[in-house]
C-alpha cells in the first residue's frame, strides 16, 4: 500500500456474483448461511453502506431487512441488526454469530414457521472485488487531509471496512498509517469512529473534521 | 450523445471517472464483441448505443454486431421472449427448427473473432455452437426475467446457455440455477440523454401547457405503456381518493398501444375511467418522445409506478434521477429503486398509493428530502457509468474466475 512515508489511496470496485442459493424461510436461510462463502456474509452485512452512502436505511444488514420485511419477524431482525460488527475481526466469527442468533430464536420460537411470499425470497449474492491503486498518494498527514475530500466512497469503504474485517487487519488503514507517522492520538480518534453507525458521507465528514481541528484541510 | 467517459465527470466526479479508467487499463485492447438481435428499438439496442462508444473510449476494442433473420425467425423469438417470461405461448417443434436454421445461417456468415463475446438475450444464444478449444470467452447477457419460463423453451435453450463461461442477469430474482458463474448487472439510465438531461423551467412549463396541464397545480404522473400490469385504473382510483382532499391533476402517459391489441383495450378502459374529468390527462405518446417525457416528469409533483407485475422498471430510476419521490408497486425491480420511506413508498393497493400521495402532497419538505435521496440512490447505483464499469469488471472477472478479491497491481 505505501512505502515507509507515503499513503497511497487504494480503491475497490465490485461485481456482484449470484450464488444460486436462496431461502424462503429461516431453515433455508440457516442452510444458506452455513454454505455460502465468507464474501457473501461480508456482502450482505456491508453492501448497504456503499449503496446508501447518503442516508440510513432501516437495516444495514440484508439478513435483518429480509427477516423483518419478508418474514415479519421483527424481534429476530432487531437482534441481527444489533450485532456489533466492530467487535468482529473475522468474517468466520461474524457468520457464527449470525447463525447462533437465528438458532437461538428458533429454539425460543419453535413454531415460527413463516415463509416468504413468492417473489420475496432471499437471494445470497457475493461481491467479487477488484482492488487497485488510485495513484493518489499523500506525502504526510497534512497532504493526506488535503486529498481526503476528493477520495471516492469506494476508496473510503476499502480502507475502513474491507481492510479491517475482510482482510483481517486490526484497524482501519488510515489509523495504521497515521500511527506509524507518530500521530497516535489522531489515529486513535479515527479508530474510535464507528463506521457502522454513520453513513459513508458522514464518516468522511467526521474524519475530515478531525484533521481540520489540527489545521489540516 | 456522450462518447467519452469524461463527459460524465460533472455527474459522477472526476475521481470515479479516473478509477474506472484505471480499471479499464488492465483490459486495454481486449476485443469485446457484443451481439444482439436489433440495431434500433428496444432497451438492449439503446444500451449498446451508449456503452459501446464509452468502452471504446476506455481503450477496449468494443464492437457491436446484429444477427440476421427473417420475419419467421423474429416471430419465433418474440414467442420465446414471452414464453421465457412465463406468458402463455404455443411453441412448436417447427419453431425450434426455425431457430436452429437461422442460427446456423448466422454461424456461417458472422465474424466471431474476438477475445470475449457477449450474447444478448435468447435470439443469438445459439451462436455458442461456434465455441471451440480456443481463447474466446463467451458470456450470455439475459435482460429479461426467466425465473419462471415455459418449460419447452427453457429446455431448448438451456443446453446452449450452459456452454457459456458466464451469464449476467439484471436481478437475482430473474436468474435460474445454472452450472456456470452468474453475475448481477442491473439496468441503468443515461443522465445525459434527452430522456434524463437537465431542462430549463421554460421548456418544462411549455410542454405541460402544450398538453393542457396546468403547471401551477400539483401533478401526479405515471409514465408507462398502457398495459394492465401497470395498473393505470388503480392509479386513477388512487387519484380520485387524493382529489377529495387536494386539488391536483393526473397524467397517464404512454405509448405503443397502436400495435398492441391488448394495449388498445387497456387504453380504451383508461379513457372511459377518465371521461368527464378535465384534470385527468391520458396521453398516447408517439415514438421518440423522450424530451416530452423528460419534461412531463420534471414538471410533476409525484411520480407513480404502481405496477402489479414488473420487470426492472427503469422508469423509476428516470423519475428518481429528476428528484421526484416515487410511489411504486412492491414488485420486481421497483423494490431495488424505491427504498421505502427513503426515496419514495412501496404500496400494494390504490388506497395505499393514495395514502402516500396525500402524505407527500401535504409535506413539501418530505418531497424535497425524498427527491434528493432518490437522486443520490440512482447516482450511486443506476447510471450508465456504473454499467460501463460492470462491463469492464466482467472482462476482468473472466481473467480471474476463482478469486473473490483480485489485486490489480
Amino acid at each position: 500500500m505505501t512505502d515507509d512515508c507515503t499513503f497511497e489511496f487504494y480503491t475497490e470496485r465490485r461485481l456482484i456474483v449470484l450464488t444460486g442459493i436462496s431461502a424462503r424461510n429461516l431453515d433455508e436461510l440457516l442452510a444458506g448461511l452455513e454454505t455460502v462463502g465468507g464474501s457473501s456474509i461480508f456482502y450482505h452485512t456491508h453492501q448497504q453502506y456503499l449503496a446508501h452512502h447518503f442516508e440510513k436505511p432501516l437495516f444495514y444488514n440484508d439478513f435483518a431487512l429480509w427477516i423483518a420485511e419478508a418474514l415479519q419477524l421483527d424481534l429476530l431482525a432487531e437482534r441481527l441488526a444489533a450485532i456489533d460488527l466492530l467487535s468482529f475481526s473475522s468474517i468466520r466469527a461474524l457468520r457464527e454469530e449470525i447463525i447462533a442468533k437465528i438458532r437461538g430464536f428458533i429454539a425460543e420460537n419453535p413454531d415460527n414457521g413463516r415463509t416468504a411470499p413468492p417473489g420475496d425470497e432471499f437471494y445470497f449474492s457475493r461481491s467479487k472485488s477488484f482492488v487497485l491503486p488510485t495513484g493518489n498518494i499523500a506525502r504526510d498527514p497534512a497532504d493526506f487531509f488535503r486529498r481526503l475530500p476528493q477520495v471516492t466512497n469506494e476508496s473510503l469503504f476499502y480502507h475502513f471496512f474491507e481492510a479491517r474485517l475482510r482482510l483481517e487487519r486490526n484497524t482501519n488503514d488510515f489509523s495504521r498509517w497515521l500511527a506509524d507517522r507518530g500521530e497516535t492520538e489522531l489515529a486513535h480518534e479515527i479508530d474510535s469512529l464507528d463506521p457502522y453507525l454513520r453513513s459513508l458521507d458522514e464518516l468522511k465528514a467526521d474524519i475530515i473534521e478531525l484533521g481540520a481541528k489540527r489545521g489540516w484541510h | 450523445m456522450a462518447l467519452r467517459l469524461e463527459d460524465y465527470a460533472g455527474v459522477i466526479g472526476h475521481a470515479v471517472v479516473d478509477e474506472i479508467r484505471a480499471l479499464a487499463g488492465h483490459v486495454r485492447g481486449r476485443r469485446f464483441k457484443n451481439i444482439n438481435s436489433t440495431a434500433v428499438g428496444g432497451g438492449v439496442a439503446e444500451l449498446l448505443t451508449r456503452i459501446v462508444p464509452l468502452l471504446t473510449d476506455l481503450g477496449i476494442d468494443a464492437t457491436w454486431d446484429v444477427i440476421k433473420g427473417n420475419q419467421a425467425f423474429f416471430e419465433v423469438t418474440k414467442a420465446f421472449h414471452n414464453a421465457l417470461q412465463g406468458k402463455p405461448e404455443t411453441i412448436t417443434d417447427a419453431m425450434l427448427e426455425t431457430y436452429r436454421k437461422t442460427t446456423e445461417a448466422n454461424l456461417r456468415a458472422m465474424n466471431l473473432d474476438a477475445d470475449v463475446i457477449m450474447i444478448h438475450d435468447p435470439q443469438p444464444a445459439g451462436l455458442i455452437q461456434a465455441r471451440g478449444n480456443d481463447h474466446r470467452r463467451w458470456v450470455w447477457r439475459c435482460h429479461i426475467d426467466i425465473s419462471n419460463p415455459q418449460p419447452k423453451v427453457w429446455d431448448f435453450l438451456q443446453p446452449y446457455v450452459e456452454r457459456y463461461d458466464g451469464a449476467v442477469f439484471s436481478m437475482p430474482d430473474f436468474a435460474r440455477q445454472l452450472p456456470i458463474p452468474q453475475y448481477m448487472v442491473p439496468p441503468s439510465i443515461d443522465p445525459l440523454s434527452d430522456k434524463n438531461r437537465e431542462l430549463d423551467e421554460e421548456e418544462v412549463r411549455c410542454t405541460l401547457e402544450r398538453f393542457g396541464i396546468d403547471p401551477g397545480r400539483p401533478i401526479l404522473t405515471q409514465i408507462s405503456r398502457f398495459d394492465r400490469f401497470k395498473d393505470p385504473l388503480g392509479v386513477i382510483a388512487a387519484y380520485r381518493i387524493v382529489r377529495r382532499r387536494f386539488d391536483c391533476q393526473l397524467v397517464l402517459a404512454g405509448g405503443g398501444a397502436t400495435d398492441d391489441p391488448e394495449g388498445e383495450e387497456v387504453l380504451e378502459q383508461v379513457r372511459e375511467a377518465a371521461a368527464g374529468d378535465p384534470d385527468i390527462h391520458v396521453l398516447e405518446l408517439p415514438p421518440f418522445s423522450d424530451l416530452a417525457i423528460n419534461a412531463l416528469v420534471r414538471g410533476s409533483t409525484i411520480v407513480f409506478q404502481k405496477s402489479i407485475r414488473e420487470g426492472f422498471a427503469l422508469t423509476v430510476s428516470e423519475a428518481l434521477w429528476k428528484r421526484k419521490p416515487v410511489i411504486g408497486g412492491a414488485v420486481g425491480g421497483i423494490r431495488l429503486q424505491v427504498i421505502n420511506g427513503v426515496t419514495g413508498y412501496l404500496v400494494h393497493s390504490p388506497e395505499g398509493a393514495a395514502y402516500r400521495a396525500l402524505e407527500l402532497l401535504g409535506n413539501p419538505e418530505l418531497r424535497r428530502t425524498m427527491g434528493e435521496n432518490g437522486y443520490q440512490h440512482v447516482k450511486q447505483n443506476f447510471l450508465v457509468t456504473r454499467h460501463v464499469e460492470d462491463a469492464v469488471l466482467l472482462l476482468l472477472a473472466l481473467d480471474h474466475p476463482d478469486e473473490d478479491i483480485v489485486r490489480l497491481w
